[in-house]
């Protein structure tokens, strides 16, 4: 077993042999379990919370460039703790690993970093907002008064790419399930999550060195949690679906050997969340191509009848693979059907 | 046909058991040594490799500061885009010995920088958590049981000695917080600006070991080629007279029908049979004698060097290959003659004696005439070439020409012999040795390359350890080193020494690259000590005076010689500045560069350096009982407290293991001479019997004749001797001043030892006669039937 391979176990938490995808679905002793009941307070949750076992600031952006060239881009920092308490210097059990990617149309870059908290190479702080890791930087610009994610910059560099973003909301934070409380499985399984899905995003991005300006829309994931999946599930489909409305939907099927578990939140243009119960979202693969050996849906079939929704989604670049330690498909899609618009599928466990 | 023909061939071995051993002893004998003097520098390369790669040292760059550096600074520089991980590297002390305690962090450790295989089970949170997880080797791992130290794993890739934890668990292991030692650099990552104090060094292709130890490699190598050679002129004798001996065999089963290329295809299976045969049994010899002499070459490189081998040698299937290779194709060069006359045998042709003494004048001619090319291209890389090979490649060309060259000035001295000689018995007796020059000649050969061998190498090694041992005298000029524990400790000790010691002067030293290359850097206090006994080479008049006020500096012979200084030159110092060089010391059993400054001026270019170090003068016959009342006052472990003598000791012993295996080799090499000498001796008088007989006849008594036989053999012997004499003091004069100087950086003076000589040459003239004792004793007990029937069945 080499360091990759240990790293790659350890960091996404798996004590005891491979449990769904990435050891999400390990059992979740010594750790805090998110319950039912307890609203999500800001800002001290945009920070870090140590006692839980993985946690994450998963942003993505649909872009246009001058020329009408779409692209996309991912900031991902996880936190994943070995323990479940904060620790200070090289002793401290918090592990963060930072994903950065740029799709083109024919291209797909990714960069990947790795830092210890406790040393200040990696981590959040809630107020003033910042998260990073190395170079690699989220950091608030939001007016006083204001929330601290309504207006962020980000950045992140890789051997071959780069980008520098400036996001501004036009709408308010979106708590998903129940009051930000996010059921995972028919067993109960659960995570605290919110949203952003509002972002404007004006900046440049960076490929293979020519600077290309670039504007678009984004959004904001907030995710912590301990046991996140169930044993049996071995991994998901992602959506995020920005309609030209203004509406959004946030969507998810959770693989297991039998029919899954599928989730929803449609989000009225202003931003009112209305859950959707289990079931209510049908996803279906339409298409299959080869990405990195293996065989992975590109085309996909989104049906929420409850909002008269029928739409397919198609990859502005199918080889869309994030070739990390712990590997994954995720890329900016495009919508047509019912609803028009844009987006990003994530998809885990192929 | 074929089985009989094989069984008519091999016949001839039962029936001569003791030429079989002597072929066998030959190949295998020679296939040892060579094969042990790889397997030996195989172990050890195997670690140096190890130890160059412990974090992928050997391809990675790194950055370095003038000293340790801030953990905030590696921080610093990943948040400013660098990707590198850093490391802290220090020697942790262990009952009896110290480890080399590597920190890493294993979240940003480049991928080239991966080899220890985590464990896994335990995973992340015991290795970065006290008391953490130490990987170390199997055998370091034996030697560490109760050593109070982290759990422990074992981690083969390791090399012995190395110790690889988390870096936070090194931090708190070293008492070090906060500290790193440098960083490595990912590869193909982005380049940015350093803030100042910082600087990237570029990975350095070859490790620092393996070029440091490349001359001692290389040594071995040559020697254990050398035994080889000697060893394939046996076998050459051997099956030389295998093949004389059983020519009526030949000529019999080729009568019957056995064609040329059968007879000599079985021929060729059944020395291929005997070269496997013998080329295993040489491969298991040889295990046994780089076992023998791994734990003196590991003990070398670790005094010399700093390199850790293990003393447990592994077996490597490509070592075992090489090792059979090497046999069967010694086998086959040595038997290529004798395979070609079996080839082109007549088959009605008499059974002549053989025609070695009619080896024909011009051949002779070439030969010397090779011979005398070699020497002039090795006088000419003398001259021209500098450096290792130079050296080796003049080594190899003074060794060949003068053994090519031998049989003509011995075929010349007999001749003059020959003419000065009275009386028809003396005229016979330098004609006959004449005439069997060629069938000893490749054991003369043999013999002088290893009676020169071990002159030249003795007055090296003799040199050698007069030279070191007179510099030790002056360089170890105080009466006591002291190591204190902590900086409070050694203040304290100062304040207690004060009224007690004549003088206490400080040994302060850095670390730091001086024109490139990793240098260690001394503080000198400016004392009759140095200025009476420093051992400096070349000095300007006053070179103390301006050392003292911190205006010049001393580099060692090795950085002067590297980098080309002289006196005046200006060697730029870390921090910025330059000092003129005033003077050049010998620093024998060192390969690092050194330079030399005053105290003050060091600790002004690096005020961390730990002042812990001093030498205490002291009136020699108190230096024992101050040393007992320090060790009771200060409760002071006996290792931090050294007198002169104990460091003397230690460093002779170092000197005198590095040279173990040299002289090992060198006795066998000669032993080895000595059995080409008997198996040669063996195959002639089989032979010589037609030559013998009428002389017999005509008088001469067989005690005289086997009193002859055993003269001419002394005489030989004692010729070749006297060959190998200025032969040998060439071989050590290269070895002195071309090879020391390119391999370890300092030059010697030659002494030499005559009583050395007269040793050595009684010892080959015994070789001699105990290598004759058998054939003349055959000789003498010879039936006089055995002789007529020479009259009856050959002529």
């Amino acid at each position: 077993m080499n360091v990759k391979a240990f790293l790659a176990a350890v960091l996404l938490a798996a004590p005891a042999g491979a449990q769904g995808f990435a050891g999400l679905g390990a059992d979740a002793q010594g750790f805090a379990v998110p319950q039912p009941g307890q609203p999500l307070a800001f800002p001290q949750d945009h920070g870090a919370h140590p006692e839980y076992r993985i946690e994450w600031w998963y942003l993505t952006a649909t872009l246009t460039g001058p020329d009408g060239t779409d692209y996309g881009a991912q900031w991902t920092l996880f936190r994943s703790a070995l323990a479940p308490e904060a620790g200070t210097g090289w002793e401290s059990p918090q592990l963060w690993l930072g994903h950065a990617a740029l799709t083109t149309p024919d291209a797909h870059h990714v960069a990947e970093r790795l830092g210890r908290g406790g040393i200040g190479q990696a981590g959040v702080v809630a107020a003033p907002f910042e998260a990073w890791i190395d170079n690699w930087q989220m950091v608030s610009r939001a007016a006083g008064g204001a929330d601290a994610l309504d207006a962020i910059q980000v950045t992140a560099s890789g051997t071959d790419f780069a980008y520098d973003l400036a996001l501004q909301a036009t709408g308010p934070l979106v708590a998903q399930g129940d009051q930000g409380y996010s059921v995972k499985s028919a067993a109960g399984q659960a995570s605290y999550y919110y949203s952003q899905p509002f972002y404007q995003v004006t900046g440049s991005i960076t490929d293979q060195g020519r600077v290309i300006p670039v504007t678009g829309k984004a959004w904001l994931d907030r995710e912590w949690s301990s046991q996140p999946l169930a044993a049996d599930q071995t991994g998901w489909d992602w959506f995020s679906l920005m309609f030209d409305d203004g509406a959004r939907l946030m969507g998810f099927r959770l693989r297991d050997t039998g029919e899954g578990y599928t989730s929803a939140t449609w989000i009225a243009a202003d931003g009112t969340p209305r859950p959707m119960p289990p079931g209510a979202l049908r996803v279906t693969p339409l298409r299959e191509v080869p990405v990195a050996g293996r065989d992975v849906p590109v085309v996909w079939r989104v049906e929420l009848p409850a909002m008269g929704l029928d739409v397919t989604t198609t990859p502005l670049n199918e080889q869309a693979w994030m070739d990390t330690l712990v590997p994954y498909w995720e890329g900016p899609i495009t919508i047509s059907g019912t609803h028009a618009g844009r987006g990003y599928l994530e998809m885990t466990g192929y | 046909m074929i089985a009989a023909g094989l069984s008519a061939l091999l016949s001839h071995w039962w029936r001569r058991p003791m030429q079989l051993a002597m072929l066998l002893l030959g190949l295998s004998l020679a296939t040892a040594l060579w094969s042990g003097v790889q397997a030996i520098n195989a172990e050890a390369r195997a670690s140096y490799d190890r130890a160059a790669s412990v974090l992928g040292q050997d391809g990675l760059a790194r950055i370095v500061g003038d000293g340790p550096v801030a953990q905030d600074a590696y921080v610093a520089l990943r948040r400013a885009g660098w990707l590198i991980s850093p490391v802290l590297e220090g020697r942790l002390a262990v009952p009896g010995s110290s480890l080399r305690l590597i920190g890493i962090d294993p979240l940003t450790l480049p991928p080239a920088a991966q080899q220890v295989e985590f464990g896994q089970g335990d995973g992340l949170l015991p290795f970065i958590t006290a008391p953490g997880v130490m990987y170390v080797s199997a055998e370091t791992a034996a030697g560490l049981a109760e050593a109070g130290l982290p759990p422990l794993r074992v981690a083969d890739s390791l090399p012995p000695g190395t110790a690889l934890v988390d870096i936070g668990q090194a931090q708190r292991l070293l008492d070090r917080p906060g500290e790193i030692s440098h960083m490595l650099v990912w590869p193909d990552a982005p380049l940015r600006d350093l803030p100042p104090g910082l600087t990237l060094r570029q990975p350095e292709g070859a490790s620092d070991l393996a070029r440091l130890t490349d001359s001692f490699h290389l040594n071995l190598t040559a020697f254990g080629f050398l035994a080889f050679a000697v060893g394939l002129f046996i076998v050459h004798s051997a099956i030389g007279l295998a093949f004389e001996q059983r020519r009526p065999v030949f000529r019999t089963l080729r009568a019957l029908g056995l064609s040329a290329a059968m007879l000599t295809g079985l021929l060729l299976a059944e020395l291929l049979l005997l070269a496997l045969v013998a080329g295993v049994a040489g491969v298991a010899m040889g295990y046994g004698v780089a076992a023998a002499l791994l734990p003196d070459v590991a003990a070398t490189l670790s005094g010399l060097y700093g390199a850790e081998v293990p003393g447990t040698l592994a077996l490597r299937p490509g070592w075992w290959a090489t090792g059979l290779g090497i046999a069967v194709a010694g086998t086959l060069v040595s038997a290529a003659q004798s395979l070609w006359r079996v080839w082109h045998l007549p088959l009605l042709a008499p059974a002549q004696p053989r025609a070695w003494a009619r080896a024909s004048e011009r051949a002779l001619r070439w030969q010397t005439g090779v011979a005398l090319g070699l020497l002039a291209g090795a006088g000419g890389l003398i001259g021209a070439g500098q450096g290792l090979w130079a050296g080796f490649g003049a080594l190899a060309g003074l060794l060949l020409g003068a053994a090519l060259l031998l049989p003509a000035a011995l075929s010349g001295l007999m001749a003059l012999g020959q003419r000065m000689a009275r009386g028809v018995l003396a005229q016979w007796f330098w004609a006959d040795t004449r005439q069997q020059l060629p069938g000893l000649s490749l054991s003369l050969m043999a013999l002088l390359l290893a009676l020169a061998a071990n002159v030249g190498v003795g007055t090296m090694v003799s040199s050698f350890r007069l030279t070191f041992t007179g510099w030790l005298d002056q360089r170890l000029a105080s009466e006591l080193y002291l190591t204190a524990r902590t900086e409070d400790e050694a203040a304290q000790m100062l304040v207690w020494l004060e009224t007690r010691a004549d003088a206490v002067l400080p040994i302060f030293n850095a670390e730091a690259d001086i024109r490139g290359q990793p240098a260690e850097i001394y503080g000198m206090a400016d004392h009759a000590t140095y200025r009476d006994n420093w051992p400096l080479l070349q000095a300007a008049p006053d070179v103390w005076d301006r050392m003292a006020s911190g205006q010049a500096l001393l580099v060692n012979e090795q950085l002067a010689r590297r980098e080309g200084l002289g006196l005046g030159d200006a060697v730029a110092l870390p921090g910025g500045g330059a000092l003129p060089v005033a003077g050049v010391y010998s620093d024998y059993g060192n390969p690092v560069a050194q330079v030399i400054l005053s105290t003050d001026r060091l600790l002004a270019l690096f005020p961390a350096t730990p002042r812990l170090r001093y030498a205490i003068r002291v009136a020699p016959d108190r230096a024992a009982a101050l040393a007992e009342e320090m060790r009771a006052a200060f409760d002071l472990p006996p290792e931090n407290l050294a007198d002169q003598a104990a460091i003397k000791a230690f460093s002779l012993q170092i000197f005198e293991r590095t040279f173990a295996v040299t002289a090992a080799l060198n006795v066998l090499t000669l032993g080895v001479a000595g059995l080409a000498m008997f198996a040669s001796l063996m195959t002639l008088s089989a032979m010589r019997l037609p030559q013998l007989a009428p002389v017999w006849a005509m008088g001469l008594t067989k005690a005289r004749l086997a009193g002859l036989d055993l003269l001419r053999t002394l005489l030989l012997a004692a010729v070749v001797m006297l060959a190998a004499l200025p032969l040998g003091l060439a071989l050590a004069w290269v070895l002195l001043a071309v090879v020391n100087v390119a391999a370890f950086g300092w030059r010697l003076p030659m002494y030499v030892f005559p009583g050395d000589w007269l040793r050595l040459g009684g010892l080959a003239l015994l070789a001699a006669g105990v290598a004759a004792a058998v054939p003349v004793r055959r000789l003498a007990l010879l039936s006089p039937g055995d002789l007529l029937r020479v009259f009856a069945h050959e002529r």
